[in-house]
């Protein structure tokens, strides 16, 4: 079998071992209904509450406050739409950024056209927020700001912590919601330190199963239910539960969680790695979003220029290498990635954007392997665009 | 990955035909804008009316390429006319089909191909 270097864990994740040995017995043998009175239905009431707790344990909440959803796309849906629709009598006025992802671009897009007002926060060139800016328009109608805590494109952390303390000052109660998918069990959040009142989290981007995310809502928080109808167990979000999947997403982030630390050096270690090789030994390259501490330990975003990250993604795909791109010619809406426009790239450098996102499964083989094939792949796309020059071409690179 | 190709595109793509510079061509034309993701340059030379040779150069994705290859490679040896005839259709058809999507890479290689043979003629009076 080909040998595959996995570096797509922004995308998704391999689901770990001991999460699907977690997992089956959940489908094979505890297979009950959790509203159900007998013993096969208490096992998987059970089975909710405890993986309730284990999730509520990692970011210092209560085991009630955690709601399990079907993907982080719901997730950050019900937060949103959910807030605004149960709040709007005393305001209809949301701040968020430019560089979310489209879960909730998408529904700030929708709410707009509901009636609410949206502002956009501008970011800097590595895609940081601007505090004061959040504060020049914060007014009394607003109710609720979503940030999200790290950047899925390139990584940058953002001052969430902050935030939090400029928006418990305010005398009007004003919502923070956070979408957590990027930074969970790789940059250490607390609700309470961070005074987040609701925070996205998803099972597949931690080596948990697909198919289930959480949403942590704050005791006393008003919010309104998306979905509607047969409520199971969860009076916030009705539907049967998906409980081999919310088992699997409980075990994957305590198996994460046991080894944080070693596990955030590792993935940290690799990343200055790669950044480094990429830039020692390919000429004409920018990384997109910040150096060190505030930027992800699992991202590494660069652009090649004079070349399509489309093509880059294939060729590496031929050697194994799995990774992303930024580039127009990858989405179907052809407009290259609206992170990489909000932080100034032009739009021909970011079409030659790449993102490799780590995981803690990753190791420095798979890196010097990387950079073992990429400057050859650069190299044979430059030697056939017409944007490379000279100079570029007879150096041999 | 949202868009998927056929075999004969990747094939195409991973092995381009006819993809560098070429040295005195009667005509060097460009197509497509890096701004947009996709840019073609293309070499033609022409000989008793026929296309003795054509060569390109690709800023682009892999439908870029590919069409970029399979489009010189049909028109090679052609007379202008026969080439003038060729259309993006022609293009994607040999490929097996392109993705809805990435028609416009066709439009683009065919587009640079007609802008060529024009330049030439103009050039040559014809």
């Amino acid at each position: 079998m080909k040998k595959i270097v996995y570096l797509d864990n922004e995308r998704t994740t391999m689901v770990a071992k001991e999460v699907i040995e977690a997992m089956i017995p959940y489908m094979s043998e505890y297979y009950g209904h959790p509203a159900s009175l007998h013993t096969l239905g208490q096992q998987a009431y059970d089975a909710i509450e405890q993986s309730a707790e284990t999730i509520a344990e990692t970011i210092n909440a209560k085991p009630d406050e955690i709601v399990f959803t079907s993907c982080g796309t719901e997730a950050n849906d019900f937060a949103i739409r959910g807030v605004a629709y149960a709040n709007r009598n005393r305001g209809r006025h949301i701040i968020t950024t430019r560089i979310e992802h489209p879960s909730i671009m998408r529904i700030t897009e929708e709410l707009a056209k509901q009636g609410f007002k949206i502002d956009y926060l501008e970011v800097d060139k590595e895609g940081f927020i601007d505090l004061r800016q959040l504060e020049n328009l914060l007014t009394d109608e607003t109710i609720l700001v979503s940030i999200m805590h790290v950047n899925h494109e390139i990584g940058t952390i953002e001052p969430i912590k902050e935030v939090g303390k400029l928006l418990k000052e305010k005398k009007q109660k004003i919502y923070f919601h956070v979408d957590g998918q990027s930074s969970y069990a790789k940059v250490p959040i607390n609700v309470q330190d961070f005074n987040i009142d609701l925070l996205t989290l998803s099972s597949h981007k931690i080596h948990g199963p697909k198919g289930v995310g959480a949403l942590y809502i704050r005791q006393g928080t008003k919010i309104e239910p998306i979905f509607k109808g047969y409520i199971s167990v969860q009076r916030l979000r009705p539907g049967t539960e998906n409980i081999p999947g919310i088992v699997g997403f409980a075990k994957a982030a305590e198996i994460a969680f046991a080894n944080f630390e070693e596990n955030v050096s590792h993935m940290r270690g690799l990343r200055d790695k790669l950044i480094k090789g990429i830039e020692d030994n390919i000429p004409e390259v920018l990384l997109h979003g910040p150096r060190g501490d505030k930027r992800s330990p699992a991202n590494v975003n660069f652009s090649f220029k004079y070349i399509e990250g489309e093509s880059i993604t294939l060729h590496l795909d031929m050697y194994g290498i799995c990774v992303s791109t930024g580039s127009a010619c990858a989405s179907r809406k052809l407009e290259p990635s609206h992170v990489l426009t909000a932080i100034g790239v032009p739009p021909e450098i970011a079409h030659g954007s790449i993102m490799f996102s780590l995981s803690r499964y990753n190791t420095e083989e798979e890196i010097d392997y990387v950079l073992d094939v990429l400057p050859k792949v650069i190299g044979k796309l430059r030697s056939i665009s017409p944007l490379t020059p000279e100079s570029l071409k007879k150096s041999g690179e | 990955m949202p868009i998927k190709y056929s075999k004969k595109v990747l094939e195409y793509f991973l092995n381009p035909k006819n993809i560098g510079e070429m040295e005195n061509p009667d005509v060097v034309v460009e197509e497509g804008n890096p701004v947009c993701g996709d840019m073609l340059r293309m070499f033609l030379k022409v000989k008793d009316g026929k296309i003795e040779d054509i060569k390109f150069l690709s800023f682009g994705c892999a439908a870029n390429i590919a069409t970029g290859s399979i489009l010189t490679e049909l028109v090679k040896g052609k007379t202008l006319e026969e080439a003038k005839k060729i259309t993006m259709k022609d293009v994607a058809e040999k490929l097996g089909g392109l993705p809805p999507i990435k028609m416009h890479c066709a439009i683009l290689a065919a587009k640079a191909l007609h802008k060529a043979i024009e330049e030439y003629e103009k050039k040559t009076n014809k």
